[in-house]
């Protein structure tokens, strides 16, 4: 399986039994797209026990290794959805990045400067590895499937459903679904079928992408040009990818014709300028495309609901297409989850819309500043521009203000309401609407990685720096477990402390940790995880599924935790 | 409370301040120049900090200049 090319897969459609129902045969949820969104949002819902059923118009994965940066976050995101290994392992990890100013080094980063987190910054990889690995990985599962050569062509949106006309090589027909989420890409059909646009700002230019086979032996790190001499006044983008492939990106400005600039033997001299006249590779695939930061004004449209670069488009200085799409994903399926086992109502879903609407905002910004520093319009940007290059080199605070890409990192969704306000003092990041942070742990004498003791389902986590929760809370985590929305604990107890209790005949202490068989033991091995969630003994924080803090404590209170949830799942 | 934009007169030996101004530009061409200038506000900006006294100096710099929106900070 892992020999698979997925270049050339082809998935053969097959014909279904839903062509031959009378009426529209009913699904819980129709995913419309099985690009990397619609995979991810299919295989976190049947995680939930969630049937799915993803359409898709054609018959490939990814053509050319497009979106290539995986975010840390996605990895974490793909680790819940069972996929993270093989990512990594198959991706060329990378963590440092060096920027050139004209014919000298301006400065090199690190985007991941601290230990103690089981994914690196970034994995390069081509597209339709990620894809393909999410598919062997969705084709795999119970309640999933996928539906080739099976292209949406209407949309009967009702106040209860949603009907979907697909069109087959053998005919069109009918299904019907209580949601139907679009996935399907920037020009987005369904968008258009429902009479709605993403708005924003178009970039009058245009980038080459250049992906070439080659044995080369640079590092692994993102190198990026401002106004090389082998590409004056444009900037160039390096990058490695798996199996001797590198991504070349070259700024060509507006005024050029992209169908010569594709042409090989425009691209030749290009890649030769960068590499050296006696430079031997290969074309794995060339590309010319323009951008556009742009996003709908809502992305829940009654019972369709639009995800990833349906709803919003950045421009790919920062790698916040896919990355930002997959968080799209992991922030609804438990949310649609919940609300189809009739455990939350349908506002649950218009908190997808608030939290992902605030995240693409961020998104875009965040590119749009980019692509403005990238490609100045005016002379006095480029000017202010070439000013912070040149101070680069000596001074780090100009390094600062140096945008060749805010390297994409997850939204932290403060002015959430699914947060509970915090009442007591906290400092630090981990504050309610952030994605926590990961730390390495023991458990049973094992180690691990603390993220994968949480995520799928709400979680109490919670702190015992002695090793011995009170009674009390034992019994209040054993009451939470088996409340209507369950909630999974997690102990947090001090390095040292676990196996000292855990020795046969340690009395209380056995005893008490031996109640604990409903929840994870956490040694927190290198005291990263208090630190990281600035956390003393008593300390509580609640987790969503989509590994979000929900609301946090200094002392373990159910009530508390039982209103934090409610509020969490629009229960109130 | 953050400082306020001092435009009191606050730099000793003015003239002789105002003259290395000027011979920061010597020999320069308009672009150099202009991107001389831009290196020495980055420097200065930094040196501030004070993003409220940025933002003051950066709306009495713009007052009366070109169309648009005028200085938005009372004196």
């Amino acid at each position: 399986m892992s020999g698979t090319d997925f270049q050339t897969l082809r998935l053969a459609y097959a014909r279904s039994a839903d062509q031959d129902a009378a009426m529209p045969v009913h699904h819980p949820v129709v995913i419309v797209g099985a690009g990397p969104v619609g995979l991810a949002l299919a295989i976190d819902l049947a995680q939930h026990g969630v049937r799915a059923l993803v359409l898709d118009d054609d018959d490939k994965l990814s053509a050319g290794s497009r979106a290539i940066c995986f975010a840390k976050r996605t990895l974490e995101i793909c680790d819940r959805l069972g996929v993270g290994d093989r990512l990594v392992a198959k991706g060329v990890s990378w963590n440092v990045g060096k920027v050139h100013f004209q014919d000298e080094l301006a400065y090199a980063f690190d985007l991941l400067p601290e230990t103690g987190h089981r994914r690196p910054a970034f994995i390069n990889l081509q597209q339709y590895y990620f894809e393909g690995y999410l598919y062997e990985r969705a084709r795999a599962m119970q309640g999933l499937e996928v539906r080739w050569k099976n292209r949406v062509v209407a949309v009967e949106p009702h106040g209860d459903r949603v009907v979907l006309a697909v069109e087959t090589p053998e005919g069109t027909y009918r299904v019907e679904a209580d949601y139907a989420v679009a996935c399907d890409g920037s020009k987005s059909p369904l968008r258009t079928m429902l009479g709605q646009e993403a708005k924003g700002r178009v970039f009058h230019d245009r980038f080459l992408i250049a992906d070439v086979k080659m044995n080369a032996d640079f590092p692994a790190e993102r190198w990026f040009w401002f106004d090389p001499p082998f590409h004056r006044n444009q900037s160039v983008l390096l990058h490695m990818q798996p199996d001797n492939v590198w991504r070349i990106d070259f700024q060509l400005g507006w005024d050029v014709d992209p169908d010569e600039e594709r042409k090989p033997e425009r691209v030749v001299p290009r890649v030769k300028a960068l590499l050296g006249e006696d430079a031997q590779f290969e074309f794995e695939w060339i590309s010319v495309y323009t951008f556009a930061c742009q996003r709908m004004e809502r992305f829940v449209h009654g019972r369709v609901i639009f995800a990833g670069d349906s709803a919003h488009g950045v421009s790919p200085f920062g790698a916040r297409g896919a990355n930002s799409g997959v968080q799209d994903a992991d922030n609804l399926a438990w949310k649609l989850a919940l609300v189809l086992e009739g455990k939350a109502p349908a506002a649950l879903l218009d908190s997808y819309a608030a939290e992902r609407e605030y995240a693409a905002d961020e998104n875009i910004r965040h590119s749009t500043r980019s692509t403005d520093f990238i490609t100045p319009k005016t002379e006095v940007s480029r000017s202010f521009r070439d000013a912070v290059l040149k101070l680069a080199k000596e001074h780090p605070f100009a390094r600062r203000l140096v945008n060749s890409g805010r390297l994409s990192l997850p939204a932290t969704l403060a002015a959430s309401p699914l947060n509970t306000p915090d009442g007591d003092a906290f400092s630090g990041t981990m504050v309610p609407g952030a994605t926590i942070a990961d730390a390495p742990v023991r458990t049973g004498g094992r180690d691990g990685w603390f993220l994968g003791h949480t995520g799928n389902r709400f979680t109490v986590v919670h702190f015992s720096a002695g090793g011995e929760p009170a009674p009390e809370v034992l019994a209040g985590l054993s009451a939470l477990a088996d409340a209507a929305i369950p909630v999974a604990a997690v102990v947090v107890v001090g390095k040292g402390t676990v196996s000292r209790a855990a020795q046969p005949g340690a009395s209380a202490a056995a005893a008490a940790v031996a109640e604990l068989d409903r929840a994870a033991v956490l040694e927190d091995a290198e005291a990263l995880l208090a630190q990281r969630f600035d956390a003393r003994d008593g300390t509580t924080y609640l987790i969503r599924p989509d590994q979000h803090v929900c609301a946090r404590w200094r002392r373990f209170d159910p009530a508390s935790i039982r209103a934090a949830l409610a509020r969490a799942t629009c229960n109130t | 409370m953050s400082a306020m934009l001092n435009t009191d007169p606050n730099i000793a030996d003015a003239d002789d301040f105002y003259e290395a101004l000027i011979d920061m530009h010597r020999d320069l061409t308009a672009d150099e120049s202009r991107l001389v200038n831009a290196k020495l506000i980055l420097l200065l900006a930094n040196h501030i900090g004070d993003r409220a006294v940025l933002r003051d100096a950066m709306a009495r710099a713009r007052d009366g200049v070109g169309a648009g929106r005028a200085a938005a900070t009372p004196r």
